[in-house]
C-alpha cells in the first residue's frame, strides 16, 4: 500500500474513533461546567503532523461524522473543522519550529477556541430562538481549559497513530518538492 | 517552499471542502436529508451503542469523581430540602386522601398517567457534541413502538421527546434544547406557560406564564400541564415532574426553573409510547 492510501486508511478510522469516543463518552462528561472536546484537538494535531491537505481533509471527515452522528444541522461542523484542519497545517509549514514541545498544547488550546467561537457564530448567523446564557461563555473558557490540558496526550496519540506513514509521506513530498538544491543557493 | 500546482490544487480542494459544508448546510434545512439522516442512524446506531457499552465503566469512573465533588456541595440544599418535603408530606397525606375520595365521586380517575402510557426503557448511546444543540440517541426505535413526538422520561421528571425514529434507534431532544418547548404549569400556584431553555444554561429552564399576577415563590414544582396550545402543542401527559423554581425574575415576569433530571448524566429513560403520548 502506497504511504499516501496508508496514511488515508489511518485518518479515516483515526476520524472514526475519535467520533465514537467522543459522542458515546466524552459529551456525557462535565468538568467544573466544561466538556472534553478532543475532535478539534486531533483535527489540529492532524494538521501540525501532515501539513494543511490532512488537516483540512480530516477536518472535514470527523466534522461530518459528527453531523451525521448526532443528527446535528449538516456542514456546520465540517466547516468549522475544515478551517481549523487548515490553518493547523499552515502553522506546521509557517513555524520555525514544527517539533516544539509545546506547540500543540498552544495549537490546541487555539484550535478549541476557534471551533468553539466559529460554531457559535454560525449558530447565530442560522437563527437562534431562544435566550442565549451568558453561561455559555464560562462554558467555552472551561472547555478550552480541559482542552489544553488534553493537547498533549491526544497529540501524542495521534502522532502515534498516524506513525511511520506520516513520517514516509512527509519525505515523499519534500522529494518532490525539492528534487535538488536550486543553483542559486548552493553552498 | 511549493510549487505553483500544489498550491494550486491545495487551494482547489480546500475550496470543494468549504463548497461541500456550505452546500449540505443548505440541504439541511427543513426535511431535506431526512432520509440520509434516518439511513445513518440506521448504520451507525448499533456501533454507537456498542462503543457506549464498552466505554460505560471509563465514563462512570470519571462521572464518579465529579459527582463526588458535586455532592459535598449538595448536602446543606439537599437538608434543607428534606425538611421542607417531610412538613409536606404530613400535610399531603390528608389533601391525598380526601382528593382520592373527591376523584371518585367525580370519575376522574380516567386521566392518563405514566403508567398507562406504556413506558419503554432505553439505553442512551450518545449525546451532541456541542453546547448549541442537546440530543441524545437511545437504542430503541419503531420495532419497539416508539413513535416521533413520543414523551421521554426518568425517575427524576421529564427529560425530553422523540424527533426522529429508525427500526431500532431513535434521537431524543431534550427539554434543554432551543428548540424544544413544553407547556408547564407550577404545581402550588395557578401560574402556567411555555416552558424553554436558554442556550449555554442546561440549569436554567425559563416559564414566561401566561398571566404575571400569579404568585410563585422559589422551591415550587414546575409540571407538565398535558393541554396543547397553539403554538406547541403537547404531547406530555399531565403532571410529569419537570424542575424546581429556583429564582423569579419580578420585572420580567420570567420564571427560572432548575430540571429535575440531570440531562447530562443519562444512562436509561423511558419513552411513553401509550395512546395519548
Amino acid at each position: 500500500m502506497s504511504p499516501t492510501a496508508q496514511i488515508s486508511v489511518r485518518l479515516g478510522v483515526l476520524g472514526l474513533v475519535t467520533v465514537l469516543l467522543q459522542t458515546a463518552m466524552l459529551s456525557q462528561l462535565s468538568i467544573f461546567g466544561g466538556v472534553p472536546d478532543i475532535a478539534p484537538l486531533v483535527v489540529a494535531s492532524v494538521g501540525l503532523l501532515t501539513g494543511v491537505m490532512g488537516g483540512a481533509v480530516s477536518g472535514f471527515w470527523i466534522g461530518l461524522l459528527i453531523d451525521v452522528l448526532t443528527m446535528t444541522t449538516q456542514g456546520v461542523t465540517s466547516f468549522t473543522y475544515v478551517v481549523i484542519g487548515y490553518f493547523a497545517g499552515r502553522v506546521r509549514e509557517t513555524n520555525r519550529d514544527p517539533g516544539a514541545s509545546l506547540l500543540p498544547l498552544a495549537v490546541g488550546a487555539a484550535a478549541t477556541l476557534a471551533a468553539l467561537t466559529m460554531f457559535s457564530v454560525l449558530q447565530f448567523l442560522l437563527g437562534v430562538e431562544a435566550p442565549v446564557s451568558l453561561e455559555l461563555l464560562r462554558q467555552i473558557i472551561s472547555t478550552v481549559l480541559i482542552n489544553s490540558l488534553l493537547a498533549l496526550p491526544v497529540h501524542a496519540a495521534v502522532r502515534k497513530t498516524l506513525g511511520s506513514a506520516a513520517a514516509d509521506e512527509r519525505r515523499r513530498r519534500k522529494r518532490r518538492q525539492r528534487p535538488g538544491l536550486s543553483p542559486l543557493i548552493q553552498p | 517552499m511549493y510549487d505553483r500546482k500544489t498550491v494550486r490544487r491545495r487551494r482547489a480542494v480546500l475550496a470543494l471542502l468549504v463548497a461541500s459544508s456550505l452546500i449540505l448546510v443548505t440541504v439541511s434545512f427543513g426535511d431535506g436529508l431526512r432520509s440520509v439522516e434516518r439511513g445513518a442512524l440506521e448504520v451507525f446506531g448499533p456501533i454507537q451503542d456498542g462503543a457506549s457499552r464498552v466505554l460505560e465503566p471509563f465514563r462512570d469512573a470519571v462521572g464518579w469523581v465529579g459527582d463526588t465533588i458535586d455532592a459535598k456541595g449538595d448536602v446543606e440544599a439537599l437538608r434543607k430540602e428534606r425538611d421542607d418535603l417531610r412538613r409536606q408530606v404530613v400535610d399531603g397525606k390528608a389533601a391525598t386522601q380526601e382528593n382520592a375520595e373527591l376523584r371518585r365521586l367525580l370519575e376522574m380517575d380516567k386521566r392518563p398517567t405514566v403508567e398507562t402510557q406504556a413506558p419503554v426503557t432505553a439505553r442512551v448511546s450518545s449525546r451532541s457534541a456541542d453546547v448549541w444543540n442537546s440530543t441524545v440517541m437511545v437504542n430503541k426505535g419503531s420495532r419497539d413502538g416508539v413513535r416521533e413526538g413520543n414523551p421521554v422520561i426518568n425517575g427524576a421528571g421529564l427529560v425530553g421527546r422523540v424527533t426522529l425514529v429508525t427500526g431500532g434507534n431513535a434521537r431524543v431532544l431534550l427539554i434543554t434544547d432551543e428548540e424544544s418547548g413544553v407547556s408547564a404549569r407550577v404545581l402550588e400556584s395557578k401560574a402556567s406557560g411555555i416552558l424553554e431553555t436558554a442556550v449555554g444554561d442546561p440549569d436554567d429552564l425559563r416559564l414566561e406564564p401566561f398571566e404575571q399576577n400569579t404568585r410563585v415563590r422559589e422551591r415550587q414544582t414546575v409540571v407538565t400541564t398535558g393541554t396543547t396550545n397553539e403554538k406547541y402543542e403537547s404531547r406530555f401527559p399531565p403532571d410529569i415532574p419537570i424542575g424546581r423554581v429556583t429564582s423569579v425574575d419580578s420585572d420580567e415576569g420570567t420564571i427560572h426553573v432548575k430540571p429535575f433530571a440531570d440531562l447530562r448524566d443519562l444512562d436509561y429513560v423511558q419513552i411513553l409510547t401509550g395512546p395519548a403520548a
